[in-house]
């Protein structure tokens, strides 16, 4: 208790508060991948033999690696163009007096408060009066829309932290507008943009509620995996499949977080 | 045309944002070559008016000339004005050399004279060595250097440098003026020079503009401007002053007679004949101009008064002295030669002020 600052002390029920909190949210996702190493079909303890079988099974099902293909193309197609909507959208709030600030930014992050199937159900009934037919790029304009707020928010607090003092410098040093936006912007803002994709790719992938909607005959991942909860005897590579996206979206969200937070001013690109 | 002594010149330039008058109807002539500095607190203005020479900021009246040429409809890349910010704004994605390198892009030079040329800025600001080092690597001196090879390597016409010092402990802003001036009469280009430092403004320029509230209050050279405030906000804000109330009693050919309020009666000269029968002025000293005694030496010009509280600055000593008329007390500065070693002045003792007539500088009351 000595040599300890009076604000780092322990404290006990505290503690006892976070292991409990950190249990609710993620035990029920840990039985993800605990019952995806199971040979039985059915989900119940106690579990008798562990298998990899399911994992392998994955790589032989051809209509789901299709629907992951499917889900990359629209993750990769909607992160890139959100994030180069968001790219400007986040340099016009913050670098510029632009009248009716406030309300613009609300309008844009607006997506991020409205339920999914108030969306969904919005952009089908536009798409149906357009004539559109309902595919993949059906899925990937209903995902951007989606998309835009959460970039545009990774990237103002990017654009915010920078001193706009740089951008004058490059002025001052002869170089206009396109070239200060190539030369300095760009390079400080990279991290953000970075964190921008990767958030926008995982928030496209795991994406159902758009996707349901807005969906042709092509399924995205999310599709597949609802569409194989019927048939109980795929659950285990449905369950196998999760485990897998389950740690890749883990990965991809630490890293944009490290780099959302990291310090603009000590950047090494 | 331009002559070297309208090299630059602002041609009443107001500026405002909003209902806020920044700067307001400013007019300064600039030579090439000068040492010119904005000096004034903070909000008065000096910043804008810099901002509008880099072209960052547009004036709302009024005309910038640079060596003959109009500057509002030219854009800040392309100026012949070149800045170092106030938080040096070194590029954090770049090394030291492809910071100083920065500016060069247009010129097109091949690699070999790149590196020449920002090898010679780094020699210039005493960095050698210093070109693959990243900006959070720097110290807030080396930083400063940095800025200052990157604006100077583009070879400006005038050079704008915003507080560049402030950021600075005592020791290297010392250091750092001192090679600043040198670099500035090395390079010959004009400087223009924002600060709200009195001390640093007077060591550092060959002229200085003081401003408040958006208005040039005085320019002058430095030594004009220590002896010869035009008023009591300019002698105030420029070293330290004592002020005294003053009314002119009488005229007698060459000399004006004053009644004062704590000084007595005073004898100036009027031999330009700027004092009438019955104005108000106001009598201000400069602390170093006060002899301190223990004992009453001469007769004329001098007062009583107690030692009030004194401050030990290793080679002075500031005292302040009350004396009976005002609420303020006294400043007296004084060399501890001088003072200490024959004089002791106790905390409440009675001490006597003298002082010369001439250097009573007489100001305009408000």
């Amino acid at each position: 208790m000595k040599n300890v600052a009076y604000i780092n002390r322990p404290n006990r029920p505290l503690f006892i508060y976070a292991i409990l909190f950190l249990i609710f949210l993620y035990l029920p996702i840990l039985f993800l991948p605990l019952f995806s190493f199971n040979e039985a079909i059915y989900i119940a303890f106690p579990i008798e033999n562990w298998t990899l079988q399911w994992y392998r099974d994955m790589f032989n099902n051809e209509p789901m690696i299709a629907a992951l293909l499917n889900s990359i193309k629209v993750g990769v197609v909607a992160s890139v163009a959100s994030t180069f909507l968001g790219v400007f959208g986040a340099k016009a709030v913050t670098r510029y007096h632009i009248p009716g600030r406030a309300p613009i930014v609300s309008v844009i992050m607006a997506p991020l408060v409205i339920p999914g199937i108030i969306l969904g159900v919005a952009l089908l009934i536009l798409i149906n009066r357009i004539g559109v037919p309902l595919s993949l790029y059906t899925i990937t304009l209903g995902h951007i829309l989606v998309c835009v707020p959460f970039s545009m928010a990774t990237l103002m607090t990017r654009f915010e932290g920078f001193d706009k003092s740089f951008e004058e410098a490059s002025a001052d040093l002869g170089e206009n507008a396109w070239w200060t936006f190539w030369r300095v912007t760009i390079p400080i803002v990279f991290p953000g943009i970075v964190a921008s994709l990767l958030l926008c790719f995982i928030i496209s992938f795991d994406e159902f509620i758009l996707a349901f909607f807005l969906g042709g005959t092509d399924p995205t991942l999310p599709l597949f995996i609802w569409g194989q909860l019927r048939f109980p005897n795929r659950l285990p590579s449905v369950l196998a499949l999760a485990t897998c996206i389950l740690v890749l979206s883990l990965v991809v969200v630490v890293i944009s977080q490290y780099l959302v937070k990291r310090e603009p001013d000590s950047d090494t690109p | 045309m331009t002559t070297a002594s309208n090299f630059i010149s602002i041609e009443g330039v107001s500026k405002t944002f909003g209902s806020i008058v920044a700067v307001d109807n400013v007019n300064i002539e600039i030579s090439a070559g000068e040492f010119f500095s904005l000096l004034g607190p903070s909000g008065c203005g000096k910043t804008t008016l810099l901002r509008m020479l880099a072209g960052f900021e547009s004036p709302s009246s009024g005309e910038i000339y640079i060596d003959g040429k109009a500057m509002s409809e030219i854009p800040p890349h392309q100026r012949p004005t070149n800045m170092v910010f106030q938080n040096y704004a070194i590029f954090p994605h770049l090394d030291v050399a492809s910071n100083i390198a920065y500016g060069l892009r247009k010129d097109k030079l091949g690699k070999v004279e790149q590196n020449r040329l920002v090898k010679e800025a780094l020699e210039m600001v005493k960095l050698p060595g210093y070109g693959k080092r990243r900006s959070n690597e720097l110290s807030g001196g080396q930083l400063q250097r940095v800025a200052l090879a990157r604006a100077l390597i583009k070879r400006p016409k005038v050079l704008l440098l915003d507080e560049p010092l402030g950021a600075l402990d005592k020791k290297l802003r010392e250091k750092m003026q001192f090679e600043l001036r040198e670099l500035q009469e090395t390079v010959g280009i004009t400087f223009i020079f924002v600060t709200h430092d009195q001390e640093e403004a007077l060591t550092l320029s060959d002229r200085v503009a003081v401003m408040a509230r958006g208005d040039v209050l005085q320019m002058d050279s430095p030594k004009q401007l220590y002896n010869h405030p035009v008023n009591v906000e300019v002698a105030d804000f420029i070293g330290q002053m004592n002020f005294f109330d003053a009314r002119v009693n009488s005229l007698q050919g060459e000399f004006a007679h004053l009644d004062t309020d704590v000084l007595g009666q005073i004898k100036l000269s009027n031999e330009d004949n700027q004092l009438h029968q019955d104005d108000q002025l106001i009598l201000a000293l400069r602390p170093e101009k006060i002899r301190l005694m223990n004992e009453r030496t001469e007769v004329e010009n001098t007062v009583k008064g107690r030692l009030n509280t004194s401050a030990y600055f290793g080679d002075r000593s500031h005292y302040y002295v009350s004396v009976e008329g005002i609420d303020k007390p006294i400043a007296v500065s004084g060399h501890d030669s001088k003072f200490t070693s024959d004089h002791n002045f106790e905390r409440g003792s009675e001490v006597w002020l003298s002082w010369n007539e001439n250097s009573l500088i007489v100001l305009p009351t408000n």
